[in-house]
């Protein structure tokens, strides 16, 4: 029987081991643009990591499946128990997965961490198919909202309730978004109909809009620029058409962009 | 499940072993449990039962963590329990215990006395199970319907699904009667034990089940 | 004297075989007539499930392409040629649905576990065969009420395999929550149903009729993957079977198990006539919990019957033991037991509580531990052994591959905050394609080619296989790997024209070389059809054990008599993997082979 067959299996290994892992040495991830690079970083030591498994383990796969085939003469070695080495392989694993575990849990723990006192509120409700953004005014207060309210003829998309003197302040806009550069932002994020889900490529935010519930995430966009919002929760018929566009500005100017928009 | 359904042999091959279920032993050679002999895990049949019990366990008990999560919610309103589920869980419990006479007088092989006591346990199934669809009348009245609230959403999902698990065991107990009637089983056998643990299972997941929904 | 009248009994009784053709080949009670009923039904919802795939990569190519042809033969989902987006939702949705359920749930298991639970543990047919006989006959209505909500007004269910309320809940917002929701509820009941009947069977068969000297121990691997993909199917199942029947009475009943108060769609807000809104406090969050409770079992129900099959493929065709052996055993248990604590890694940045996604997290990356030893075994396994490649072996070095590729993105995946980026792009699409659905095809295709002589009697065609094997890995590869890259550059799931973002135009050149890929995927299945057809009409008539290997099933004529073995079951004396014993002249000892030949004790005592 010819060896073609372990050849081809090793070769196309190789190729795998080559492409896979030079096409990951391209930078795929956004450039980033607020204060989540221990995620960046995290990746990038996850990446290194599977990536040394992934050549060294798929190596031995081509090796073994080419040099370990069939010939005149051949015997498999009737080897089949070593149990340090079992135990050695099973810790060495152990230990690998329990340090990105710590670290995993670390990271969690600082993205999941209540914003800071100060932090930048804002509201955004996601509907099909458009996000609704929703500032609490000078009075820093959210308005209430009452879904009996809600009227798209006259603009008002989220059920603000006229008579709650809280809510004459709010100020809505749809698919824009203007927060400030270099202080924390805290999103209150809600939905009217179905789950959405806020995503924010350049600044590692992804957070479901859950319907019944206000989830909040809270991030530090790091530069002044536009960005795209993207819905990363299947929504319906528009989910792909569910773009908002996200400005960053000096704090100083935010309230006269917010002020423009909303006069609109 | 029927008996019949799982196209047993009862464990002792007697006159009824070939006549009965088609006689077909699908189990393997000579071995620890191909000869008909109880395996490692007792019959086949028992321990497929139990393994059905233990799915429906899970199907329960998801009802109940997502009913554990639901009360947490502001809308929960308390539903007082309709007076005939007493009663009716007074009839369950008495088919348990008229289905352990029967199986008693079965092992004794007292063949007429047997078959009464069978016979009341399934009427008093049969009862039982008119009499939740009496509680469903009775929260009907009152104006509680299915949507009305989360608890009573849950109580008629919960005592439907039981029902329906309950008229499963109905259907059991009527082939078990025409088995009895058949003289399928053997003297000194157990004829109905596997009938009679599906049915106890039964009547604990209903004790189980009003506790959950009105006293804890 | 019972027990001698008990043997003479079975042993005389045994299975009355069945005569007439309705009852040997369409209502039959023979396990290894369902094992193949079983099989060909989910490969037929194969072409369909793939056929959906071809499709979602059109449009994810070229989406504002019209397509005329396309456009007038499947007029309902296009608009002048170009694909609706509602087609395209129902695309996934049902893509997923059926592959997952319908397929890979299927043929690995109700399939060859049907055909082989009897012949690797030596008993004639299943623990119950009359039961065994219904579960096929309630599967099968299920992939007629799938395949039928296609037609309903409309259409199929839209809302994602995960089919996650308040979309699937309530028909205003999206059309597939119609009718096709409810059907595609109803064909999940049946196919739950049937799933259970089979665990019961399988689980009772490989515990309680194993022939003599067969201990769990001396059990094929492929057995104990059988047998814990029954116990996951028995104890996972029922969370869906409850949140389908909470969903039917949200959608139909006006309950609020998933829905939430305050919900406004289209813009009116749901409130009865006196306001009062028609939802109380339900969660969405409620559904994924349950449904996950099952969806994470579930995949681990794909994949653990191809690492069965892969190990006794390996051994067979490397002349090798499997490298620890109990060590492999064990670490499908502890993969099975943990995927029971997973399930909230689907949900991290769903709102659930963050101590949840501690919990969860901890979990996801344990379960590492087992997979990778597993593929540290099958290395250590061909080191020094001595190949041979046909077919099947080509297959099983395939899900090696598979498994080591979608295995290690797992590790990204399960890092809490690494999966916020990751959650809901390619890249996930991209883990699950090669470790799930990826090592499942490959599992089929070498349990198709390997035991193919124990269904037909005949070998399929060696050329054909390898040439199948050739072009469904490469372009396999074409297809999936790619995805880890568009999903870290941000490309979201289901998402019918990512274009409409300027962060993802860039990525069309990447979607179109995928598409094309897919295209060759799809197409190089169709050498598996003929090979598959020819062989069983034509192929080479096979003996009794092809491939010179050592489990029970190869003890007895290709395919088996009715009955399973023409005399007495054999009995057992040692592990299915003593190949190349030293002191022995064959290179392979029987099972059934009673003498420690040339060892001094059997391996792995009972």
């Amino acid at each position: 029987m010819s060896k073609l067959q372990g050849l081809l299996f090793g070769l196309s290994t190789l190729a795998l081991v080559v492409v896979g892992v030079f096409l990951f040495t391209k930078p795929w991830m956004p450039p980033l643009k607020s204060d989540r690079g221990g995620i960046d970083d995290a990746i990038w030591l996850s990446l290194v990591v599977t990536g040394v498994v992934f050549v060294a383990t798929n190596l031995m796969l081509a090796w073994f499946g080419w040099r370990y085939q069939d010939a005149p003469g051949a015997k498999s070695a009737y080897w089949h128990d070593d149990p340090r080495l079992e135990w050695g392989w099973t810790l060495a694993t152990a230990v690998v997965m329990f340090f990105f575990l710590f670290k995993a849990l670390g990271l969690w723990a600082q993205v999941t961490s209540p914003a800071p006192a100060d932090a930048y509120v804002v509201e955004v409700t996601g509907q099909q198919f458009a996000w609704n953004v929703r500032y609490p005014g000078p009075d820093g207060v959210f308005g209430r909202t009452d879904s009996r309210l809600v009227n798209p003829g006259a603009f008002n998309f989220i059920g603000l309730d006229p008579d709650d003197p809280a809510a004459r302040d709010d100020l809505t806009m749809q698919n824009q978004l203007f927060l400030p550069e270099g202080r924390p932002v805290r999103v209150r994020l809600r939905s009217l109909d179905v789950i959405h889900s806020f995503y924010l490529p350049e600044f590692r935010v992804k957070q479901d809009a859950m319907p019944g519930m206000t989830v909040e995430t809270w991030f530090v966009p790091k530069e002044a620029g536009t960005w795209e919002i993207a819905c990363a929760e299947h929504c319906g018929l528009g989910h792909y058409r569910m773009r908002g566009v996200m400005t960053i500005v000096p704090p100083g100017e935010l309230d006269a962009r917010i002020r423009e928009a909303t006069a609109e | 499940m029927p008996a019949d359904v799982l196209e047993k042999t009862p464990t002792f091959s007697g006159p009824g072993g070939g006549a009965g279920g088609g006689g077909e032993r699908p189990g393997g050679g000579p071995g620890p449990s191909g000869d008909g002999a109880p395996g490692i895990l007792g019959d086949p049949a028992a321990f497929a039962l139990w393994a059905f019990l233990g799915t429906v366990s899970m199907l329960f008990l998801g009802f109940t963590s997502a009913y554990i999560l639901r009360r947490a919610s502001a809308d929960w309103r308390p539903l007082a329990a309709p007076p005939v589920l007493w009663l009716n869980t007074a009839l369950l419990a008495a088919s348990s215990v008229s289905l352990e006479a029967a199986r008693r007088r079965l092992r004794g092989w007292d063949l007429p006395a047997s078959e009464r006591w069978l016979l009341a346990t399934g009427l008093l199934g049969l009862l039982f199970v008119a009499g939740q669809y009496a509680g469903w009348r009775q929260l009907a009245a009152r104006g509680v319907f299915l949507a009305s609230n989360p608890h009573s959403s849950f109580f008629y999902v919960l005592t439907g699904v039981h029902a329906v698990h309950l008229l499963g065991g109905l259907a059991w107990f009527v082939a078990a009667r025409r088995r009895l009637r058949r003289l399928a089983y053997a003297p000194g056998e157990d004829g109905l034990r596997l009938f009679a643990t599906y049915w106890h299972f039964l009547g604990a997941l209903w004790a189980y089940l009003l506790v959950l929904l009105f006293v804890l | 004297m019972a027990q001698s009248t008990a043997a003479h009994t079975h042993e005389a009784h045994g299975h009355e075989a069945p005569r007439s053709f309705i009852f040997k080949y369409v209502f039959s009670k023979d396990h290894k007539v369902i094992g193949i009923q079983y099989y060909v039904t989910a490969m037929l919802m194969a072409w369909v499930a793939g056929l959906l795939a071809m499709l979602i990569r059109l449009q994810l190519a070229w989406p504002e392409k019209t397509w005329p042809g396309l456009g007038r033969f499947l007029s309902a989902g296009f608009t002048d040629g170009v694909m609706n987006p509602e087609f395209y939702a129902m695309l996934f949705t049902m893509h997923g649905t059926i592959m997952v359920f319908f397929v890979l749930s299927t043929a690995p298991v109700s399939g060859f576990g049907n055909l082989l639970i009897p012949l690797q543990c030596g008993a004639r047919d299943m623990a119950f065969p009359f039961l065994n006989a219904l579960s096929y006959w309630t599967f099968l209505p299920g992939c007629v009420v799938i395949l039928a909500s296609f037609f309903v007004g409309a259409g199929a269910a839209a809302g994602g395999w995960t089919s996650y309320p308040p979309l699937s809940a309530l028909p205003g917002t999206i059309p597939g929550s119609q009718a096709g929701q409810t059907l595609w509820i109803v064909g999940m009941v049946f196919f739950i149903a049937s799933f259970t009947m089979g665990g019961l069977n399988f689980l009772t068969t490989i515990l309680n009729l194993r022939t003599k000297g067969l201990s769990l121990m001396r059990l094929p691997l492929t057995m104990w993957s059988m047998m814990l993909v029954a116990i996951l199917g028995l104890l996972a199942f029922p969370a869906l079977t409850g949140a389908s029947l909470m969903l039917i009475f949200d959608r139909h009943f006006g309950t609020s198990f998933f829905l939430p108060a305050g919900l406004v769609v289209s813009g009116q807000a749901l409130v009865g006539p006196d306001g009062a809104p028609l939802h109380q406090g339900g969660s969405p969050l409620l559904w994924q919990h349950l449904f996950w409770f099952l969806g994470h079992p579930e995949v681990y129900i794909l994949m653990l019957p191809a690492l069965g099959f892969t190990s006794d493929i390996i051994a067979t065709f490397a002349r090798k033991p499997i490298f620890g052996y109990k060590t492999m055993a064990a670490a499908m248990v502890a993969i099975a037991g943990l995927s029971f604590v997973v399930w909230g890694h689907h949900m991290f940045v769903s709102g659930m509580s963050p101590y949840l996604g501690m919990a969860f997290a901890v979990g996801t990356m344990l379960i590492a531990v087992p997979s990778a030893v597993k593929v540290f075994n099958w290395l250590a396994t061909l080191w020094k052994s001595r190949i041979t490649y046909r077919t099947p072996m080509l297959w099983a070095m395939g899900v090696v591959s598979l498994f080591i590729s979608g295995g290690l993105s797992g590790i990204l995946l399960g890092q809490s905050a690494v999966d916020i980026p990751l959650h809901d792009t390619y890249f996930v699409v991209a883990h699950f394609h090669l470790i799930m659905a990826g090592a499942a095809l490959f599992g089929v295709f070498g349990a198709t080619a390997y035991w193919f002589p124990k269904m037909f009697g005949r070998m399929m065609n060696e050329t054909l296989g390898k040439l199948h094997f050739w072009l469904t890995f490469v372009a396999y590869y074409c297809v999936f790997f790619p995805m880890h890259y568009t999903g870290l550059a941000g490309h979201m799931r289901r998402i019918y024209d990512p274009y409409q973002y300027e962060f993802l135009k860039a990525l069309q050149p990447i979607n179109q070389f995928i598409t094309v890929a897919a295209f060759v995927l799809g197409a190089a299945q169709l050498i598996f059809l003929v090979n598959f057809l020819w062989s069983a009409l034509r192929g080479q008539k096979a003996g009794e054990n092809p491939w010179q290997a050592n489990g029970l099933e190869w003890t007895t004529p290709s395919p088996p008599p009715h009955g399973n073995w023409p005399d007495e079951i054999p009995e057992v004396h040692r592990s299915p993997y003593d190949y190349s014993v030293p002191g022995v002249e064959a290179d392979h000892v029987m099972q059934t082979d009673p003498a420690p030949v040339g060892e001094r004790a059997p391996h792995h005592a009972g």
